[in-house]
């Protein structure tokens, strides 16, 4: 489609963000060198650029983190709650302060839009840390019964979608309670978690109650598996999840697992057409589909699918793809090359079973890991795409006639992360919410996060909630 | 009547979608008292028991869960009701199945029957103690809500053959789930028992099913069945629990581990609300508020 008028490049400056040529692990308040002095590169997948190179952690080095961790439990977890709260207070505003740099570092090193990281991203992970903060000398009156202890040595793993955003909602829970931390963050994204290490020096925060540990899947394996970690979250992978799941069996650990999702984005024939559109995109195309509740399978009811694709199609066809760091952009680069191949062999997959792909008209560029928005019809419920957690800007478009059916095919998933629902009819959203099961449902809306909101799966895509009071519970001995 | 009548035995049977069978297998254990004296012949449920069970459950569970919060606290004080009247028959099973004195099982069957009604009286207020309204900082409407899990698993503790049991069966239809209860395997008599009460107290069939036998044998295929969503694993032993633990992994069951004190025969102590909140689901709900503006309500 051509465009009106042309956008000129309005790039954010990268000059805010000081990214050393190298990082050591964060443990017990210094920086580091792994102990058999292994490192990795962390790129920026928009241009392939080498960013930085960071120590790759061990089983020695986790092992060293988590006696960091468990030597500091004693002092923190008996601190009065009203002082480990000014802490988090602490960490809450210096991120807000630091907000505009860590939201061009999380751009260049997760590929993320610029306008995500900046509106989305860095304004959630302080309201995240603030949000917690309160809570640290309320505990009495969480629901949790009097007094409720901490549960110890935390060991944290999480994804490369929202890499400063998911330690925020695993440190700030956790710390609140009185546990201390081991935090290691996915091997493509090791940098902001880094960045939070210098702001945790700078809030004074006691020494070996954060510590980070950047590193691949070996490291992550070794922290879960280690003796002395009391509780086990995670975020990623539902394979994974289910080999921690295996792991910790017999033991003592308490674990939350937040995983995949196929999401439903359910629209009906009353549904107001313009605001379904933009939530379908906002649903699928945020983060590039690199979201474990993206809604990633529209179910769409007959009577108003071809008056909706059409418009979708149109309102794909003006998204802009590029620069993440370009104030203009909605679309970003994808993570990393194996993730890209991943959404490119699932797309060719979804060709050979049958479905009609359809794909946005943007130019890709040279450099860097790209996947233009896509979208398949034709797709039955039996379909790879229909099933398989794409994690890509992939939609697939399934058709229904009466609610019973869209219900029926929205809970036909092994995944029950998310759903939407878009209707102008009251009492078809409570009863339709009502039947899904999935552990967050938008109605007219998608993609909201809050932290006072819980947020986690039904089935497989894990269980423990993160947010609101709830997220209390998975940091807190309580049987 | 002369004191030489030949008393008239009762065949234990399951309890299985609302039904009375015999194990499929054909097989039965010879149950015992604490001395060592024979009671009955109980069924021994194998594998395909512990498959038709699950399909029992499943099948109850929409319209279990689906009923009013109100509805289900009315079935289980209807338990409670019913098994006052049925006390004595239970304090001699309780007695003869735990070594009790008389004394001792009426205690232990009066606890029980009052567990019944604290639980009935939780149907419609758990949902206002974990739920509620999230204060989100935007236009939106917001709102967790509690929902049942599914299909969950408990095995009953192996000691306190009827209260253990009814602590940990009643929490769990509480909230709507159905459940598939392994009854401890030496002193099944009071949980078949309870199958009886059960049927005859308005409570759906396949909402509780109830199946004697060896508890690792019955286990095994529950923690791996794709279609049971949780277990409670506090009948079992360490070694089993690791390994039921291992195999419900495969579809993230939620599992309950076994706590210390489970193992203990003496299960009067205030039970909390953990058991019901463990086989709970969180479910978030969003709506834009909209504005009432000149140009009236958006999105």
């Amino acid at each position: 489609m051509a465009s009106a008028f042309e956008y000129a490049p309005a790039p954010e400056s990268r000059s805010v963000v000081d990214i050393a040529p190298s990082y050591g692990l964060f443990i017990d308040g210094e920086f580091s060198e792994a102990a058999d002095g292994k490192v990795f590169k962390t790129v920026s997948p928009s241009s392939e650029e080498v960013l930085s190179e960071v120590a790759q952690a061990g089983a020695a080095d986790v092992d060293r983190a988590v006696k960091a961790a468990r030597k500091a439990f004693e002092k923190w977890s008996a601190l009065p709650g009203s002082e480990r709260a000014k802490y988090l207070f602490r960490i809450a505003r210096i991120i807000q302060e630091r907000s505009r740099e860590l939201a061009v570092l999380e751009t260049l090193d997760n590929g993320k839009p610029i306008r995500e990281t900046r509106d989305a991203d860095l304004p959630l992970v302080a309201a995240h840390f603030f949000y917690y903060a309160g809570w640290a000398d309320k505990l009495d009156h969480a629901g949790f019964g009097a007094n409720p202890r901490p549960l110890g040595v935390a060991g944290q793993v999480i994804p490369w979608n929202f890499p400063l955003l998911m330690l925020a909602w695993k440190i700030a829970p956790a710390l609140a309670t009185g546990n201390t931390v081991v935090l290691k963050p996915a091997e493509t994204t090791p940098l902001s978690a880094l960045f939070f290490a210098d702001i945790c020096r700078q809030a004074g925060l006691p020494k070996g109650v954060v510590n980070i540990l950047t590193g691949y899947g070996d490291a992550g394996a070794a922290l879960v598996a280690h003796e002395d970690v009391n509780k086990v979250a995670f975020t990623g992978s539902t394979a994974v999840g289910k080999a921690i799941a295996r792991q910790v069996a017999g033991t003592d650990k308490k674990v939350t697992l937040e995983l995949g999702g196929k999401g439903a984005n359910i629209v009906f024939d009353d549904a107001p057409i313009d605001q379904a559109v933009e939530g379908i995109v906002t649903g699928i195309f945020f983060n590039q589909g690199q979201v474990c509740c993206a809604g990633s399978r529209l179910l769409v009811q007959e009577s108003v699918q071809d008056e909706l694709l059409d418009a979708l199609k149109r309102r794909l066809s003006t998204l802009r793809l590029g620069d993440p760091l370009d104030k203009n952009t909605d679309i970003g680069a994808i993570n990393s090359a194996e993730q890209l191949a991943r959404i490119t062999a699932l797309a060719e997959t979804g060709e050979a079973e049958g479905a009609e792909r359809w794909t946005a008209p943007c130019e890709l560029p040279s450099a860097g890991y790209w996947f233009a928005p896509t979208l398949f019809t034709g797709v039955t419920q039996a379909h790879t795409i229909a099933r398989d957690e794409i994690f890509g800007p992939v939609l697939s478009v399934l058709s229904f006639r009466t609610p019973d059916e869209a219900v029926a095919k929205a809970n036909n998933s092994q995944y029950g992360l998310s759903a939407g629902i878009w209707t102008e009819k009251g009492s078809r959203i409570l009863a339709v919410a009502n039947k899904l099961r999935a552990g967050v449902v938008w109605a007219n809306t998608f993609n909201k996060f809050d932290p006072t909101s819980p947020f986690g799966g039904y089935k497989e895509s894990g269980f423990g909630r993160e947010g609101g009071r709830h997220g209390l519970e998975a940091y807190l001995d309580v049987r | 009547m002369s004191d030489n009548r030949l008393s008239v035995f009762k065949t234990y049977k399951l309890y299985v979608g609302g039904k009375f069978p015999r194990s499929e297998s054909g097989r039965v254990y010879e149950v015992t008292d604490s001395k060592g004296k024979w009671l009955a012949n109980a069924p021994q449920s194998s594998r395909k028991d512990a498959r038709d069970a699950v399909v029992a459950a499943r099948k109850a569970f929409g319209g279990w869960s689906g009923a009013t919060a109100y509805n289900r606290g009315q079935i289980l004080y209807r338990i409670a009701e019913m098994l006052e009247g049925r006390k004595d028959q239970f304090v001699r099973e309780v007695a003869e199945a735990e070594g009790l004195s008389k004394s001792k099982a009426a205690a232990v069957v009066d606890a029980a029957i009052d567990r019944w009604v604290w639980y009935a009286g939780w149907t419609d207020k758990i949902g206002q103690v974990v739920g509620g309204a999230n204060p989100v900082a935007g236009p939106f409407f917001n709102l967790s809500t509690p929902e049942p899990t599914g299909v969950v698993t408990v095995l009953a503790p192996q000691k306190s053959s009827f209260l253990g049991l009814v602590s940990v069966v009643a929490p769990v239809i509480a909230t709507g789930n159905t459940a598939v209860v392994v009854a401890s395997a030496d002193s099944p008599l009071p949980a078949l028992s309870l199958g009886e009460v059960l049927a005859t107290s308005d409570l759906p069939g396949g909402v509780v099913n109830i199946l004697s036998g060896r508890t690792a044998e019955i286990a095994a295929p529950l923690a791996s069945h794709q279609d049971v969503n949780a277990i409670d694993l506090t009948g079992a032993d360490a070694a089993l629990a690791k390994e039921l633990e291992t195999a419900a992994a495969d579809n993230l069951k939620r599992v309950l581990r076994p706590q210390p004190v489970d193992g203990a025969a003496d299960w009067t102590a205030d039970p909390g609300t953990h058991r019901l909140t463990a086989f709970l689901e969180t479910k978030t709900v969003w709506h834009p508020t909209g504005a009432l503006g000149v140009s009236g309500s958006s999105y």
